[in-house]
């Protein structure tokens, strides 16, 4: 599904991500994780399209289609889907209208006919009911005056509703306590199907005690230096990460 | 070699142009007006003397150069009362509305044509010659007539209240409800010598009364002239009023315009501005919160391209305790136009528990737009809740790719944006027929 090849980008002339790798294929969950500043961030805004990044190697393949090629829009028309790690506050644009935009802008690109008002209001009363959102929060403008979980909620909310391909997880888990984590969790976990992939960047373990991931990669100055089944995350919550970072710089 | 001489125009100065005009028009501004006017009007004159047109030195106009204003020679307006035939743009949304009307015609007072005009049952709907002249309300009228300040503030407002021989009187006694909301239409030709139109209204709510009124200012045809308005409002203990005004003046026309806002207890008012039209519209608005637990809204939006300006000056007065005053104002600008917003928030010793907001944003369109934001607090009383806020930047990139990466196109994105920002004003707008038409109107407008 996800073909990243040797792929080199920065910002600012500053290299960020220098080589990385990464195959993901339907209906895998794949965890990232890794140290402050080692390309986490960076890995999610250049998939889904952010300005200001460059790339200077290296390729991305979306299903068969070069995904560097696309602005923001067609990637997430493409089925990409990325859950902010600060989800933006818009002021005056109502949640309502702007979920409604956007599933029908990725409906018309699909060749799907629009979703109308009872349709649109049908679809998301059973999406919101999976994250226990409010019933309010639809009125509300998009993410103005959230809490940081219903920040967080509102995200997995909007990709329960857009039905992505590939959800790309950017430390979902930040500044959620316990209990909130566990509904974004379960939230991530309904979506789960075998033609769709998950990739969850975050720089602790506790998140995964609740997404199993089939694979966790460990991200470090922008390579991947050690990749490995769910026990590395445990590992990795025990010894922190200095010991792969040795053993990946040790001479052969 | 040719030697060619030019010889200067004879400049004379506008002030002096003005006072000869006072003399000259002596009979007419007394015509049909009560003795007591003219002596105020004299002494406007002489305020005018003494102040003459702002200029940038002035604190209060820096950001505003009224010059061409300023060089405008004195013509008044030719227009007769009572004109039939007179076309209303029936086509216009706000004239959709379901309103009582009153139409004002390049500065003149259509009585035909406003079928608000009324007078009993507690309600008075007239010129301001019938205001005066009226056997009971008129001594009250006359109490209110620049009645909220000690002198003019500026030349503008002096040499209206010098001239002002048209306006609109509103009177509605306690408890009484307008049945509908009443409209005052002033339409407005250019004309060529440009002229000068002075209106004066004095509206009167008493205690608990309530209304909506809508004032539109519509431009149209070719050259043009400078509307110099100044209404006077006094509201009543628990009065409900609402009130908006729309400008759409000529784009090479001026708009200047005084609103003063005096409120007692527990009175609500919400005042909303939207200007779109004139080549230079500047509009002071003066809040005095009089009486406890009053509230003030001032809600503004402003738009602007080519090369216009449009400016608001408020200042806000806390006179007593526990009041509110919200005021929120968005300019979108476009072209090389100019937004200035100038904000005081004056808090009395007296006036404890004061919650006064101010917030002004403005969203440029392009590199050559420029806005300036200028809050200014004066904060005598100790436990008050006071905050300000201004903005001046592009759209939000951030939030742009926000709806980018939720699958929407980059110019809908945009048009989100630009939209959700007139929202935040146009929403204020509580009459909803109003709202919805308001939204139509910015609308097409920044779609053109």
């Amino acid at each position: 599904m996800l073909e990243i090849n040797s792929l080199q980008a920065g910002v600012e002339n500053k290299l960020i991500l220098k080589g990385l790798s990464l195959s993901v294929k339907a209906g895998e969950v794949h965890a990232i994780m890794g140290p402050n500043g080692s390309g986490k961030s960076t890995l999610s805004q250049v998939l889904a399209g952010r300005d200001g990044y460059e790339v200077s190697g290296g390729s991305v393949s979306f299903l068969g289609k070069d995904l560097l090629d696309m602005g923001p829009e067609e990637r997430a028309c493409e089925g990409v889907f990325l859950a902010f790690q600060y989800p933006v506050e818009i002021p005056g644009v109502n949640s309502t209208y702007f979920l409604k935009s956007a599933v029908n802008a990725v409906r018309k690109y699909r060749g799907e006919p629009e979703l109308d008002a009872v349709e649109f209001l049908a679809l998301v009363k059973e999406k919101r009911k999976i994250l226990d959102l409010p019933e309010d929060f639809l009125k509300r403008p998009v993410n103005e005056g959230f809490s940081g979980g219903e920040k967080k909620r509102n995200e997995i909310f909007q990709m329960a509703t857009l039905e992505p391909k590939l959800a790309i997880l950017d430390e979902t888990d930040s500044g959620l306590d316990i209990d909130a984590l566990k509904v974004v969790a379960d939230g991530v976990n309904q979506l789960k199907s075998a033609d769709s992939a998950q990739i969850v960047i975050t720089h602790y373990q506790r998140l995964l005690d609740y997404i199993v991931p089939d694979f966790v990669h460990v991200l470090y100055d922008g390579r991947i230096i050690r990749s490995g089944d769910k026990e590395l995350a445990l590992q990795l919550e025990e010894r922190g990460y200095d010991w792969v970072i040795e053993e990946a710089l040790a001479p052969a | 070699m040719e030697t060619v001489v030019e010889t200067m125009p004879e400049t004379v100065d506008p002030r002096e142009q003005w006072e000869t005009a006072f003399e000259q028009q002596e009979v007419g501004l007394k015509a049909g007006f009560p003795e007591w006017l003219f002596p105020l009007r004299k002494a406007a004159m002489a305020r005018f003397d003494e102040i003459g047109f702002p200029t940038s030195s002035d604190e209060d106009w820096r950001f505003t150069n009224v010059k061409a204003i300023a060089a405008l020679p004195p013509v008044f307006s030719q227009q007769a009362a009572n004109v039939e035939g007179i076309e209303l743009p029936a086509g216009h949304p706000l004239l959709k509305l379901d309103c009582d009307l009153v139409v004002f015609r390049d500065g003149v007072l259509q009585i035909e044509l406003s079928s608000a005009i009324q007078d009993g049952d507690g309600i008075f709907v007239g010129s301001l010659v019938q205001a005066f002249a009226h056997p009971t309300l008129g001594p009250l009228f006359e109490s209110r007539f620049a009645g909220q300040r000690e002198v003019e503030e500026n030349g503008f407002e002096a040499l209206n209240t010098a001239f002002a021989r048209e306006g609109l009187a509103i009177y509605l006694g306690a408890n009484r409800r307008l049945k509908k909301p009443i409209h005052i239409v002033y339409l407005s030709e250019g004309k060529e010598p440009v002229e000068t139109r002075f209106i004066r209204n004095l509206i009167i709510g008493e205690a608990n009364s309530e209304a909506v009124l809508l004032e539109s200012y519509l431009g149209g045809g070719a050259g043009a002239y400078a509307n110099n308005v100044v209404s006077e409002f006094g509201l009543g203990d628990q009065a409900r009023w609402e009130h908006c005004r729309f400008q759409d003046e000529l784009k090479t026309s001026y708009h200047l315009s005084t609103l003063h806002l005096r409120m007692g207890r527990g009175a609500h008012l919400a005042s909303h501005s939207f200007a779109l039209g004139a080549a230079l519209s500047r509009s002071n608005i003066r809040l005095k919160l009089n009486g406890q637990d009053g509230e003030g809204i001032l809600n503004g939006l402003y738009l602007t391209d080519d090369n216009r300006v449009a400016d608001h000056h408020m200042i806000v007065d806390h006179a007593k305790p526990h009041c509110l005053s919200h005021e929120y104002f968005n300019g979108i600008l476009d072209g090389t136009s100019k937004g200035i917003f100038h904000g005081r928030i004056h808090v009395r010793q007296e006036a404890q528990k004061t919650d006064a907001k101010q917030t002004n944003r403005n969203l440029l369109l392009t590199d050559q737009a420029t806005a300036d934001a200028k809050p200014q607090l004066e904060i005598y009383a100790d436990d008050v809740k006071c905050t300000h806020g201004a903005t001046v930047g592009q759209m939000d990139e951030d939030a742009i790719f926000y709806l980018r990466a939720r699958g929407i196109a980059l110019e809908e994105a945009k048009r989100i944006l630009m939209h959700a920002f007139a929202s935040e004003i146009v929403d204020r707008v509580q009459w909803e027929p109003l709202r919805d038409r308001l939204n139509e109107l910015v609308w097409t407008r920044l779609e053109k």
